[in-house]
């Protein structure tokens, strides 16, 4: 079993991060009845032996007794990370994954990465390697933060940049919230473009989110709620947005919802990886799979169920809604809507009681109204596993390679020029020591190409250029 | 004789755990409706091809089993030891942590020759517990990164170290539409490595099977379980010794027998069929006649008896000689071996699969076609016949596969997925020659 490490940087990626443990952790205690440290388990937490102090040694099986969190807390402001270490998950986070400062980045990408990467890289690099040497074998770091700020955007794609360089052979997966067309951060197209540049050279894989997309997915659960439109009722812990506890606790904070929402992304995609199944679907076969050209690797994902209803019959017909919902534009987890865009590829991660003749039922319903390239028609990639998220009979996790990211694309860059023909703000980054103006018309430019790459292949289908006749033989 | 099993991958270690349940189920089932001289012997020479005895008194599969990751090896390594009537050997698995990612380069450069001396060694322990080696059965399939690359790889192995013995790849084609994107690149690049080292290549198709699960068992929600029980018990039923009590035993890991089915090198791909096939609740309701279920098997007019295509069937009356660029309407065949089980078996009557319009022009029907026979029933069914076909059935899948491959190869599409583990864009052209050959082959019979 493989381990992987998280890397939360900024405000916003230690804000889902923290989310993310706390389900994480729901989810394993759900499953892990006997509190025996499984291999499950040790693909995100160490099992340390806290009688000692902190700084105890690793126990590999057995009872648990303490958990630690593989991962490293991120922020050159100190509010977010202190409030997480004064909360319910304090004990989860060895003191010495913390890497913070004071004065933040001022929203600024050139800060982030230019002044603090430099400043702090080393010490990074020895919290990354002291992580790594815990791990049995390490597969994959997740990256979370946004685009839009300083540190996670700036930071955050130092980081990127330096797991390339000391893990070159550890997949990097990077969950980014993109910022959306109302952002209050004048400077957030500039973040966003430069911070661009960074995932198109460095990641594996980039998961795009869009605020507004969680935001309205929340919408939806509220209304459906509060219609009394459904027959029975929603059971309260299974919906997407719903975190650890019960729903009487303290209110919770206006983005714990939606980030619950891109924390139950991860623990979907991480599940096939942790618990067994039929038809396994590890992290690098994503990668593998999901990534036809290097620089295309921007997946869609969306999730469904967004909740369970209390019954506890699933007629095969709510099953079948279940895919269809995964394909909808309401579901996607950025503005975009894939059904009406061109298919490079596509995953289905389905857990729970599903069998392969559901998969393949939906997959052959749903096939026609999707577009997929000329070379890749066939192209599903599909995992079942069996253990449920929790509150769950069942859930789907859909990723799509699809040029319907490009829209969100082109107006990044459109409000980027908007700002760039007038130099406003410029100066703000030009002051930065290693900050130039090839720095901006680099970055734009390697936009613009991938841009160009995803009108290409609208353009054509796919299709190739040449006639890709097949070898003949003389008989 | 024995079967050293290798099942590589989660396909192979999921098919290989039920078949090896299906045999020993079989081998301890009712009586077979045959003698009790009959049936023990057929017992001895089942747990002498797959098991081995030892002190314990519960059985251990003649197995080795090889994963880059350990959840399905786990699985399968329980599943076996909590049926109590078999097992696996406690040191016949190898694993690692981390799979090769559906990456058939990962399979075959990198994860075959780092691992190569430690499963050979496991190999070479299950060979030398073996009295006599009959030869290699691996499971694997085709559309993934273990089975498939590592598969591949394991098979040269033992060309290598083994080569006077016999090797039988049992290879799964995966769905039609993708379980892997990539199954396409994986699929040509396995099977001609495969045809380069290996005897024979017994193939299972997904599709096929889904459908005898859905149409003939009734099955409404179908799994993956359900799937590979199907496959053993189509297994089970060409690899239970075919013995009557007085003469020798069939053994399909021969000499003479791989020579018939498979007499020149460019044919070497084999398949399947076994009937009846029902649900299990059914069986007592029914009954069954030599001549009714030989004729499914060898259907003169019908197209598609109950939603199977049985595929082996002489031409229709009046039809003129098939050319390369007609639409087929059956399936010539270089060889067939029936073997039929259960009661009556003696007076069957087989003369019209030796037909000579079934076959290709250049063998005869005398030497094509081989049956056996024994009183022995098979897995509850009081008559069974199962047909190992070397015919054109395979021609529209592997053209099919082929051509995808080929269309995703124009495009360039995954190719740095492959060239980073070190297998360039020469390499598969060469599959896809070799591939294009085969197919050749085939269409011109």
């Amino acid at each position: 079993m493989t381990q992987s490490v998280v890397v939360q940087v900024g405000q916003c990626g230690n804000q889902v991060g923290c989310r993310f443990w706390d389900l994480a952790l729901r989810e394993h205690a759900a499953v892990n009845k006997k509190g025996i440290y499984d291999e499950a388990l040790s693909s995100f937490f160490r099992n340390v032996d806290t009688r000692s102090g902190d700084t105890g040694p690793d126990i590999y099986r057995g009872k648990i007794c303490s958990l630690k969190a593989r991962a490293l807390l991120i922020d050159m402001e100190e509010g977010v990370v202190n409030e997480i270490l004064q909360g319910p998950l304090r004990d989860v986070f060895d003191s010495k994954q913390l890497i913070t400062d004071v004065s933040g980045s001022g929203n600024n990408w050139a800060v982030g990465h230019k002044i603090y990467g430099c400043q702090y890289r080393e010490n990074i690099v020895e919290k990354l390697r002291k992580t790594a040497e815990h791990c049995d074998c390490l597969q994959c770091f997740f990256i979370i933060h946004s685009m839009g700020g300083g540190t996670g955007s700036g930071l955050g794609t130092f980081v990127l940049n330096l797991l390339e360089e000391e893990f070159p052979e550890v997949y990097r997966f990077v969950t980014s919230v993109y910022p959306s067309g109302e952002d209050d951060v004048i400077t957030s197209p500039y973040n966003s473009v430069l911070a661009m540049k960074e995932l198109n050279e460095h990641a594996d894989c980039v998961l795009p989110i869009e605020n507004e997309s969680l935001f309205e997915i929340v919408n939806k659960i509220h209304q459906m709620i509060n219609s009394g439109k459904l027959g029975s009722t929603v059971k309260q812990n299974s919906l997407v947005t719903s975190s650890a506890g019960s729903a009487k606790t303290l209110p919770e904070k206006p983005f714990d919802a939606m980030n619950n929402i891109v924390a139950n992304l991860l623990l979907n995609l991480t599940s096939s990886a942790r618990f067994e199944g039929s038809l396994n679907m590890d992290l690098n076969e994503i990668s593998m799979n999901l990534v036809p050209f290097p620089r295309l690797h921007y997946l869609v994902s969306s999730l469904t169920p967004l909740y369970t209803l209390a019954d506890v019959n699933v007629p095969s017909r709510r099953l079948d809604q279940m895919f269809s919902d995964a394909f909808s534009r309401d579901h996607q987890l950025i503005r975009a809507d894939p059904k009406h865009s061109l298919y490079l590829a596509c995953a289905l991660l389905v857990r729970g009681n599903v069998q392969v003749s559901d998969l393949r039922r939906n997959i052959e319903r749903l096939k026609p109204s999707l577009h997929f390239v000329s070379w890749n028609q066939e192209g599903w990639k599909t995992g079942l596993c069996s253990v449920p998220p929790v509150g769950h009979s069942h859930s789907l996790l859909a990723l799509a390679n699809n040029t319907c990211v490009k829209p969100t694309f082109i107006e990044l860059k459109d409000r980027f020029m908007k700002l760039y023909k007038k130099k406003a703000h410029l100066h703000h980054y030009l002051q930065i020591d290693g900050m130039e103006q090839s720095c901006f018309s680099e970055a734009v430019s390697s936009l613009s190409d991938l841009i160009e790459e995803y009108n290409e292949l609208d353009a054509t289908k796919g299709g190739p250029r040449i006639d890709a006749s097949r070898l003949k033989i003389a008989v | 004789m024995s079967i050293v099993t290798v099942q590589l991958g989660q396909c192979g270690n999921q098919i290989g755990h039920e078949l090896f349940s299906a045999l020993c189920r079989d081998s301890r089932g009712t009586h077979g409706l045959c003698s009790n001289n009959e049936n023990q012997s057929y017992q001895d020479s089942c747990k002498e091809r797959f098991f081995c005895e030892e002190e314990s008194a519960v059985p251990a599969a003649r197995a080795v089993l090889v994963d880059m990751e350990p959840k399905v090896i786990s699985q399968a390594l329980s599943m076996a030891a909590s049926s109590g009537h078999w097992r696996y050997s406690s040191h016949s698995h190898f694993c690692q942590k981390q799979g090769s990612g559906n990456n058939w380069a990962n399979g075959y450069c990198v994860h075959g020759p780092r691992h190569k001396e430690a499963i050979m060694e496991l190999v070479q322990r299950e060979a030398e517990r073996c009295d006599r080696l009959g030869g290699f059965l691996t499971i694997m399939s085709m559309a993934g990164g273990t089975g498939s690359g590592l598969g591949a790889f394991v098979t040269q192995c033992l060309r290598d170290a083994f080569p006077t013995s016999f090797i039988l790849n049992h290879v799964i084609w995966p769905y039609g539409t993708g379980e892997v994107i990539v199954q396409n690149y994986n699929s040509v690049l396995t099977l001609s490595h495969l045809y380069h080292s290996s005897d024979a290549l017994l193939v299972h198709e997904n599709d096929v099977i889904h459908k005898i699960c859905a149409q003939l068992l009734n099955i409404k929600q179908i799994s993956f379980r359900d799937v590979n029980q199907v496959i053993a018990h189509q297994l089970g039923s060409v690899f239970q010794p075919p013995c009557t009590y007085m003469s020798s035993c069939g053994f399909l890991l021969s000499g003479d027998l791989l020579e018939s089915l498979v007499p020149h090198p460019e044919f070497r791909m084999l398949g399947l069929r076994n009937i009846p096939q029902m649900a299990e609740s059914s069986l007592p309701y029914s009954t069954f006649s030599w001549p009714g279920l030989l004729r499914q098997m060898l259907i003169a007019n019908a197209q598609m008896e109950e939603g199977i295509d049985w595929q082996v069937r002489p031409p229709q009356a009046g039809s003129c000689i098939p050319c390369t660029n007609k639409a087929l309407h059956f399936n010539t065949s270089i060889a067939n071996l029936l073997i039929l089980r259960g009661k009556d078996v003696h007076s069957v009557e087989l003369g019209s699969f030796q037909d000579p319009s079934l076959y290709t022009s250049w063998l005869n029907p005398q030497d094509a076609f081989t049956a056996w026979k024994t009183p022995r029933a098979f897995n509850k069914y009081e008559k069974s016949a199962a047909l190992v076909s070397n015919s054109q059935f395979l021609l529209k899948p592997l053209d099919s596969i082929v051509g995808k491959a080929w269309n995703m190869f124009a495009s360039k599409a995954y190719l740095h997925q492959y060239t980073k583990f070190g297998i360039q864009e020469e390499d598969f052209l060469d599959c896809f020659t070799t591939l294009e050959q085969v197919i050749s082959s085939y269409t011109n019979l």
